[in-house]
C-alpha cells in the first residue's frame, strides 16, 4: 500500500489548499497591479520628457521601465503557479464548470502572451528605437495589462454570480455558454473596481518610494516629480473608486445577499438597518459596533427604511465567516477613506498654490498611503472571496466539494511559503538596490540590457 | 476532423511551441549549469544571457496557453491529470519559479555571492523542470491516468520507467535544441570558439538522445504496450521523419551550416511531439478517455477556436515583431554587444 494513501482526505486538504490559493493570489495581485498601471504611467512620463525635452522626466521613466521589468517577471512566475494550482488545488471547480467560466482565461493568455512581448520589447528598445516607436511599441503593453485583468476578474466574478449555463438533474453542466458566463452581473463594478485598485497602489506605492527619500532630504527635482506623477494618477482616481464601491456594493446586495450581511455582521432581517463599524461578532449578533443609524438602508437602497437581509435568512452551513469579512472589509473601506483625505489634501492644495502641501506630515502621509493601498486591496479580496464561502461557485458548488483528495496535497502548502518568503525577499533586495543605484550619478546600468560581461567577473573587478 | 479534434490541435501546436522555444530556454539554463567555473565559464553564460533575456517570458507562456486551452476544452481530462500528476506538476510550477525569478534578477545584483546563487538555481531549475513535465508525459502516454479525479496513483504514475524515459528525454531534448541554437547565436556574433564548444555539445547530446530513444523503444515495450504499437504502427511514419530529420541536422551540424542545421533539430523535436499525439489518437487518456468523450460543450469548443484564430491574427504578428526587432538591433550595438539573438525566427 502507498504510504501516503493514508493521508488522502480531501476534508485534510481543504485548509491548506485554501490558504495556499490565499497565498499565491494575494501575492500575485500586487504584482499584477503594477502589471495593469504602471506602463501608463510610465509611458506618459516619458512622452512628458520627450516633449518637453527633460532629461530628468526622461531619466525617471526609465529608472521605472527597469523597475517595471522587475515587478513583471515576479507577477509572471507568480501568475504561472496559479494557473497550476487552479487544477491542481479545485479540481472539482475546473472538472465540472471549466466548459463554463475556463474560456476568459484563454483570452487572458493572449493578452498575458501580448503583454509579455512588449515589455520586452519596451525594455530593449530603449535607446534603440526612435522615441516615437519605442512609445507607440508601448500601446499593447498599456493595453493588454488591463485586457487581462478585465479576464481574470471576469472569471471570478462568474464565481460570485454563476451564469451562461443550465444543470440537468445530475447537476452536470448541459448548453454551456461562455460568452454569457463572462458578463455576468458581477464583471463590470468587479472589473472596474480593479482596475480603479490597480492604479491606487502603484500610483500611490511608487509616490511613497519617493516620499521617503524626500524625508530623508533629497528634495531634487527627481524626486518631486516621482512623487507629483504617479501620485496624481492615484488621487485622481481615488474619489472615483469610492463611486465604484458604491455600486458594488449594490451589486452584492442583489445577488449575494449572504455576503453583504456578513460584510456588516447584520444578522436580523431589518428595515432602517444601520452602517456598522468595527465589533466582533459571536452569538448571533455584532458587539461593540461603532452604528451609524439607517446608514447601511441608505448605502443600499437609498433608502433610510430600506430592508436588508440578515444572516438569519441563510441556514447556519451557508454563512461566511462573518468576522474576518466583516473586518476586511471595514479595514478596506477605512483605508480607502484614508487615501480619500489624502487625495483631498494635495488636491486642494494643488488647486490653490500649485505645489505640494510643504509640512512633513504630508509626505509621512504619502510615505505609507502606499502600504495602505495595497492592504486595502488585499482586504477587498478577502471580503469578496471569503464572503463568498462556504461556496466556490455562489450557490452550486461548494469549496469543500471542490478541492482535491489527492494524498498529500496539503504538504504543498508549506513549500509555497517558503517559496514566496524567499521570492518577497528577493523582490525587495532587487528593487531597493535599483532605488539605490538610480541615486548614484553613474548609475552601474544593470537594466535588461544585453548581458552584463559575465557573472563572476562583475565582481571581481 | 471534429470540432473537438481541431481544437486540441490547436493546443498541441501550442504544445509544440512550448518544446522548442520554452525547451530551448531549458536547455541554455542547463548548459548554463555545465558551464564550468565562474571565470571559465563566464562567456558561455554570457552567450545564454544575451540569448534567452528577451525572449524567455514570452516563450513561457506557451505553457500557461496549453494549459488554459486543456482546462476548458477539455475539464475533465485536465483535472484528471493534474490531479493524479499533482507532483511532478507542482514541482515543475516550483522550477518554473525558481528559474525565472533567479533569471530576472541575476541581473540586477552585482555581488558575486547573490550571483552565484542565483545562477544556480536558475541552471538547477533548469535541469529539473523538463524532467519532471517529461515525467507527466510519460505517465500519461502509458495510460497511468485514469479519468476521474485523483483517481490515479500520485506515486507510480510518474516514479516509473516511461516516465523517467520520458523526463530523461525531455532534459536531452532541451540541451540538444539549446546547444544547436546557441551554435548560430555565437556564429551570428563571431565567436567561433563558443560555436564549435557547443557544436560539439550538440552533436555529443545528438547521440547520447539517439542511443537513449532506441533503448526507450525497449522501455515502452514493455512498460506502455499501448504507445509502443501506436509509435510502431500508425505513428511509424513520423518517427521516421523525425529520425530523418535528426540525421540530417546532424550531418548540417558536422559541415557548420548552423542556420538549416535549427530547422531540422526543431523538425526532428517537432516529429517527436507529433508522434506520440498520432501513436495514442484517438485517447486524450489512454486507455479508456478519447478526445470526443472529454470535449465540453459545443458553444465553448466553437467560442474557443473563434478566440484562438482572433487571438493569433494579434499574436503572431507580435511575436514575429519581437524576434525581428532583436534580430535586426544586433549589428548597430557596438558598446553593448547586443542581443538576443533570433533563434527562433526561423522557426516561428
Amino acid at each position: 500500500m502507498n504510504p501516503l494513501d493514508l493521508l488522502a482526505d480531501a476534508a485534510e486538504n481543504l485548509y491548506p489548499a485554501r490558504m495556499q490559493m490565499a497565498l499565491s493570489l494575494g501575492w500575485h495581485i500586487v504584482f499584477a497591479c503594477f502589471g495593469i498601471a504602471f506602463p501608463l504611467i510610465t509611458v506618459f512620463t516619458e512622452w512628458q520628457g520627450y516633449k518637453r525635452g527633460d532629461a530628468a522626466l526622461t531619466e525617471l521613466a526609465h529608472t521605472w521601465a527597469k523597475a517595471m521589468g522587475v515587478l513583471f517577471a515576479a507577477g509572471a512566475v507568480s501568475g504561472t503557479l496559479l494557473s497550476f494550482e487552479m487544477g491542481i488545488l479545485w479540481p472539482g471547480l475546473m472538472d465540472r464548470f471549466g466548459e463554463v467560466f475556463g474560456f476568459p482565461f484563454v483570452l487572458e493568455g493572449f493578452a498575458f502572451f501580448i503583454e509579455a512581448i512588449f515589455v520586452g520589447v519596451y525594455l530593449f528598445g530603449w535607446n534603440r528605437l526612435s522615441p516615437k516607436a519605442h512609445m507607440l511599441s508601448a500601446l499593447p503593453m498599456i493595453l493588454s495589462g488591463p485586457a487581462g485583468a478585465f479576464f481574470v476578474v471576469a472569471a471570478n466574478a462568474w464565481m460570485n454570480n454563476p451564469t451562461g449555463f443550465r444543470l440537468d438533474e445530475q447537476g452536470r453542466v448541459t448548453d454551456a455558454q461562455p460568452w454569457a458566463a463572462m458578463f455576468g452581473p458581477s464583471t463590470w463594478p468587479q472589473v472596474t473596481h480593479m482596475l480603479l485598485a490597480a492604479y491606487m497602489v502603484t500610483g500611490f506605492t511608487i509616490a511613497s518610494v519617493y516620499a521617503v527619500g524626500m524625508l530623508r532630504g533629497r528634495r531634487d527635482r527627481r524626486h518631486r516629480l516621482g512623487l507629483l506623477i504617479p501620485l496624481t494618477f492615484a488621487a485622481v482616481l481615488t474619489p472615483v473608486q469610492i463611486g465604484v464601491g458604491d455600486w458594488i456594493a449594490n451589486t452584492v446586495a442583489d445577488n449575494q445577499p449572504a455576503k453583504l450581511a456578513a460584510m456588516e455582521g447584520q444578522y436580523e432581517t431589518t428595515a432602517g438597518a444601520p452602517l456598522s463599524v468595527g465589533g466582533l461578532y459571536y452569538d448571533d449578533e455584532l458587539h461593540y459596533a461603532l452604528e451609524i443609524p439607517n446608514g447601511l438602508s441608505l448605502l443600499i437602497h437609498h433608502d433610510p427604511d430600506g430592508v436588508v437581509l440578515g444572516l438569519e435568512e441563510f441556514p447556519v452551513d451557508q454563512r461566511p465567516p462573518v468576522n474576518v469579512v466583516h473586518l476586511a472589509f471595514d479595514t478596506m473601506v477605512g483605508l480607502g477613506s484614508a487615501l480619500l483625505l489624502l487625495a483631498g489634501w494635495f488636491g486642494w492644495t494643488w488647486w490653490r498654490k500649485r505645489r505640494i502641501p510643504r509640512t512633513a506630515w504630508f509626505l509621512r502621509a504619502v510615505a505609507v498611503s502606499g502600504v495602505a493601498a495595497i492592504v486595502a486591496m488585499e482586504a477587498g479580496w478577502v471580503t469578496t472571496e471569503v464572503g463568498r464561502q462556504p461556496w466556490i461557485v455562489y450557490g452550486i458548488l461548494r469549496t469543500a466539494d471542490a478541492v482535491s483528495p489527492a494524498p498529500g496535497l496539503y504538504l504543498g502548502f508549506y513549500a509555497v511559503v517558503v517559496i514566496y518568503v524567499l521570492l518577497t525577499g528577493l523582490t525587495v533586495f532587487v528593487l531597493r538596490r535599483l532605488a539605490g543605484s538610480a541615486d548614484t550619478p553613474a548609475p552601474q546600468e544593470v537594466d535588461a540590457e544585453p548581458p552584463e560581461p559575465g557573472g563572476g567577473e562583475v565582481a571581481v573587478r | 476532423m471534429t470540432l473537438a479534434e481541431v481544437v486540441l490541435g490547436v493546443m498541441f501546436v501550442g504544445l509544440i511551441a512550448y518544446g522548442l522555444f520554452g525547451g530551448a530556454d531549458f536547455g541554455a539554463g542547463i548548459w548554463d549549469l555545465l558551464a564550468g567555473g565562474t571565470r571559465r565559464g563566464a562567456r558561455q553564460r554570457d552567450l545564454i544571457e544575451h540569448s534567452i533575456a528577451p525572449v524567455w517570458e514570452a516563450n513561457h507562456v506557451w505553457l500557461i496557453f496549453v494549459l488554459v486551452v486543456l482546462w476548458t476544452a477539455f475539464p475533465g481530462a485536465f483535472a484528471a491529470v493534474v490531479t493524479t500528476l499533482y507532483i511532478p506538476l507542482t514541482l515543475a510550477a516550483f522550477g518554473m519559479i525558481a528559474r525565472g525569478a533567479a533569471f530576472a534578477f541575476r541581473k540586477s545584483i552585482s555581488t558575486l555571492g547573490m550571483r552565484r546563487f542565483l545562477g544556480a538555481s536558475f541552471a538547477l531549475s533548469s535541469l529539473v523542470t523538463p524532467y519532471f513535465l517529461g515525467a507527466v508525459v510519460g505517465g500519461v502516454a502509458s495510460g497511468r491516468v485514469p479519468a476521474g479525479i485523483a483517481a490515479g496513483d500520485v506515486i507510480t504514475s510518474w516514479m516509473n520507467p516511461t516516465s523517467a524515459l520520458g523526463g530523461v528525454l525531455a532534459v536531452l531534448v532541451c540541451a540538444y535544441l539549446a546547444a544547436v541554437f546557441l551554435c548560430a547565436d555565437a556564429h551570428r556574433e563571431a565567436a567561433e570558439d563558443l560555436a564549435d564548444q557547443f557544436r560539439a555539445r550538440a552533436i555529443g547530446t545528438a547521440v547520447l538522445t539517439g542511443l537513449i530513444g532506441i533503448a526507450g523503444l525497449f522501455v515502452l515495450r514493455a512498460d506502455a504496450p499501448l504507445l509502443f504499437e501506436g509509435l510502431t504502427g500508425r505513428a511509424l511514419p513520423v518517427v521516421v521523419l523525425s529520425v530523418v530529420a535528426g540525421v540530417a541536422a546532424f550531418v548540417l551540424l558536422a559541415t557548420r551550416r548552423y542556420v538549416p542545421a535549427r530547422l531540422a533539430s526543431a523538425l526532428a523535436v517537432t516529429a517527436i511531439l507529433v508522434g506520440w499525439a498520432v501513436a495514442q489518437y484517438p485517447y486524450l487518456l489512454l486507455p479508456e478517455v478519447t478526445i470526443e468523450e472529454a470535449a465540453g460543450g459545443r458553444a465553448t469548443l466553437v467560442a474557443m477556436l473563434v478566440a484562438l484564430v482572433g487571438g493569433s491574427l494579434i499574436l503572431v504578428p507580435a511575436l514575429v515583431y519581437l524576434y525581428v526587432l532583436f534580430q535586426r538591433s544586433q549589428p548597430d550595438m557596438s558598446s553593448t554587444p547586443s542581443g538576443p539573438p533570433s533563434r527562433s525566427a526561423p522557426i516561428s
